[in-house]
């Protein structure tokens, strides 16, 4: 067992003979560093919309409805998908210790025909091309694009891990292998649908109401699940214990982690869709699976946060290291709001209003972004043949200011949210509905602008990266007082 | 753990557990949802949109109007009171893809049809703060200036055919004579009401010269909920 925890390490020490593939890895950095400041800078533009809807500008290509999906598809598929491909092309071999399968051809196809489809996603959302299908937008032509892309995806991963000169597949590829292919199930079976014409734009999907209904947040949920969750914990677990020095906590909390992951994830869509037109069933199915999904994820996170043990000072001097274990806080502090607002009776107030936003925030932003960015600060270097990153002090600022924007955003929305719910089902003392609709939306005026300062301070964080990379790569290292002392590749499994 | 040893050093191991693990759940919930009868209760009155709703519809979904508007009435009292009766599955059977969304930023739809007047909706949509002043809609004006394109529109009833919308032969041949008729004052509809019961028809959108996208907008949003006679049914014939 402690054969494939330090096959983490080992594949530093050899990585001179493997020939590993860091071109791509080096695109798929900067384009989820562009892609996520794009994502955020929309993102706070339709917060501002929300505050002052002057800004939908007039035009048809500027109205919120047509840029949340912009929004929403940059963070996802943009921001979060570059990320993931760069984390897992990087984790499979080093801890394969083998060059990337494909070589550099499929390689390039992987990362331009990812950025196509983002691009085309992207511009028929402004133009009104789109499904209008929550985080499954782009239209039957993109989704075929994307497929095929995604078929390659696999292919270059899975070849890796079958070339492995490794007896073990470490756990991080076990998240990232099943991420890749539930995503690839999600996607086809969501996404089914009969175009109008070959030659145009429009389809219309295969199911209809409820069946419709059910397939989509089948897919909406494992989104989460499998885009936004087990692809980042395989991140977490290649990253933290890289950027810790120690191995992962506990190898079988690892096995029990996955799998119970995985199986529960799947059952937990119809808890959006509580109190609907949904059979009774299969909501109730969908909220005890919810509940049940508790376990697991904070199982994951113990087998995270405990990862440090034994390292714990290296968070007062590591900004980097303190991204990620701050990113693992909110996952556990969103897998606990999340089964908690999966509760039929909860789910009465929480539905429809900011809070499920505010839930998705300190999911996005909390776990998704920073963890991303822990990767990214740890990346960087590696990759350009740096010693260490221009400045840990511009980390410390990123990670502070960041953090401050998601506790302004999120704890804006629980306030919003919960007060839209009890006004909409307030009754004066006569029995009569307390307040109009429009009523309700003027009270969330000003939690829509501590919202949108958040997401300014958020944009802020990520603008400070970009500095800080861009100063890294050039080759500059800022004169600091403290730097914690480099990484020693072989002490992981010494440590073991 | 010597099973999991095997899966731990077997990529197609590995793979086919992963598949089977995450099929499970999808399984159990999505194929009964195709085979048993009660999870839609047939009710009389719901049937396939016209052609001119259907291009309202196609048009709320083009502009992303699930967003920030829901079109599904939760069985409480406070929303029965505001909205209407709650939702029913049949009454979205033909909606592909479904609309129910997940937020209101703007109130539920799912019963707009019939609550405001063509006029007000055609204010509302050019300049939502007209009529509401502290609304934070965005506007659509273009849509008033956009007349609709009628030409081919029937392949656009076909493709739903072939997703099963139970359009007959006469609905497509004449789908896109009812896409113009049903929105200009004086044409004759008695054969579009005929195929499509309750239908608003008239000018929508307040210039009789053109047939635009506001005037399907408005055809789509007066429709919503009125396809179902709730005088025809008491709470007890709703319960399963």
């Amino acid at each position: 067992m402690t054969a494939s925890v330090a096959t983490a390490s080992v594949g530093d020490q050899l990585e001179s003979h493997a020939g590993y593939n860091e071109d791509v890895i080096r695109l798929f950095t900067i384009a989820s560093i562009f892609w996520g400041v794009a994502a955020f800078t929309v993102g706070v533009f339709i917060a501002l919309q929300l505050a002052f809807p002057v800004l939908n500008l007039d035009l048809e290509y500027t109205t919120f409805g047509r840029l949340r999906p912009l929004h929403t598809s940059a963070a996802i598929f943009a921001f979060g998908g570059n990320a993931l491909f760069a984390t897992s092309f990087y984790t499979v071999q080093r801890t394969c210790h083998a060059p990337l399968f494909g070589g550099r051809a499929l390689a390039l196809f992987i990362f331009w025909g990812y950025q196509l489809f983002i691009v085309m996603a992207g511009l028929g959302y402004v133009f009104g091309i789109t499904q209008s299908r929550e985080y499954a937008e782009p239209e039957w032509y993109v989704d075929l694009w994307l497929t095929i892309v995604w078929v390659c995806y696999l292919v270059a991963f899975a070849g890796t891990l079958f070339k492995r000169r490794e007896p073990h597949i470490y756990v991080a590829n076990w998240f990232f292998l099943a991420f890749i292919l539930t995503v690839a199930v999600l996607h086809i079976v969501n996404n089914l649908a009969v175009p109008v014409s070959l030659l145009g734009t429009k389809s219309y999907s295969l199911f209809s109401g409820v069946q419709d209904a059910l397939t989509q947040w089948w897919y909406g949920h494992n989104a989460v699940g499998f885009f936004l969750t087990a692809g980042f914990l395989g991140i977490m677990y290649y990253f933290v214990p890289k950027r810790a020095n120690r191995p992962v906590y506990s190898y079988r909390l690892s096995i029990v982690h996955f799998w119970s992951l995985i199986f529960l994830y799947i059952w937990a869509g119809p808890h959006h869709l509580h109190y609907t037109a949904l059979p009774d069933w299969a909501q109730t199915l969908g909220m005890v699976f919810s509940v049940m999904l508790w376990m697991p994820s904070w199982g994951g996170m113990i087998n995270g946060i405990m990862t440090l043990s034994g390292a714990w000072d290296k968070l007062r001097t590591d900004p980097v290291l303190r991204l990620m274990v701050v990113s693992i806080a909110f996952y556990g502090m969103s897998t606990f709001e999340g089964p908690l607002m999966s509760i039929r009776q909860v789910n009465g107030l929480s539905h429809y209003t900011d809070w499920t936003i505010g839930h998705v925030h300190s999911g996005a932003l909390g776990w998704v972004a920073f963890i991303s960015f822990g990767a990214i600060y740890y990346l960087v270097p590696k990759l350009w043949k740096r010693p260490e990153l221009y400045s840990l002090k511009l980390v410390s600022y990123h990670f502070w200011i960041a953090t401050i924007g998601i506790v302004l955003y999120i704890s804006a929305m629980w306030v919003s949210g919960i007060m839209q719910g009890l006004m909409w089902r307030a009754y004066d003392s006569l029995g009569f509905l307390e307040y109009s609709f429009i009523e309700t939306v003027e009270a969330m005026h000003p939690f829509y602008l501590i919202r949108a300062l958040g997401g300014i301070l958020f944009l802020l964080g990520a603008l400070i990266m970009v500095y800080n990379i861009w100063r890294t790569i050039r080759g500059d290292i800022r004169v600091e007082e403290y730097r914690p002392e480099p990484v020693a590749p072989a002490a992981t499994a010494a440590a073991e | 753990m010597n099973l999991h040893n095997k899966a731990e050093k077997n990529v197609i191991w590995l793979a086919v557990l992963t598949l089977i693990t995450v099929s499970i759940g999808g399984i159990v919930e999505l194929v009964p949802l195709h085979t048993i009868d009660s999870t839609i209760e047939p009710v009389d009155g719901v049937r396939p949109y016209s052609p001119l709703e259907q291009y309202g519809r196609d048009i709320y979904i083009r502009e992303g109007c699930y967003n920030c508007h829901s079109q599904m009435i939760r069985p409480f009292r406070d929303e029965v009171e505001r909205y209407g009766p709650y939702s029913l599955a049949a009454e979205s059977m033909y909606d592909h893809p479904f609309q129910w969304g997940s937020k209101r930023t703007g109130p539920d739809l799912a019963r707009v049809g019939g609550r405001y007047s063509n006029d007000w909706h055609a204010l509302h949509m050019i300049d939502p703060r007209s009529v509401v002043p502290t609304s934070i809609m965005p506007p659509y004006g273009f849509m008033a200036d956009r007349e609709i394109d009628a030409d081919g529109y029937a392949a656009h009833l076909e493709a739903l055919s072939v997703v099963g919308v139970p359009y007959t032969e006469e609905m497509i041949a004449e789908a896109e004579a009812d896409l113009i008729a049903q929105a200009t004052p004086d044409a004759d509809t008695r054969d579009l009401l005929e195929r499509y019961p309750r239908a608003m028809v008239g000018d929508f959108d307040g210039n009789p010269d053109a047939v635009t996208e506001l005037d399907a907008i408005i055809a789509y949003m007066q429709i919503l909920g009125r396809m179902v006679d709730f005088a025809d049914y008491t709470t007890e014939d709703l319960i399963q």
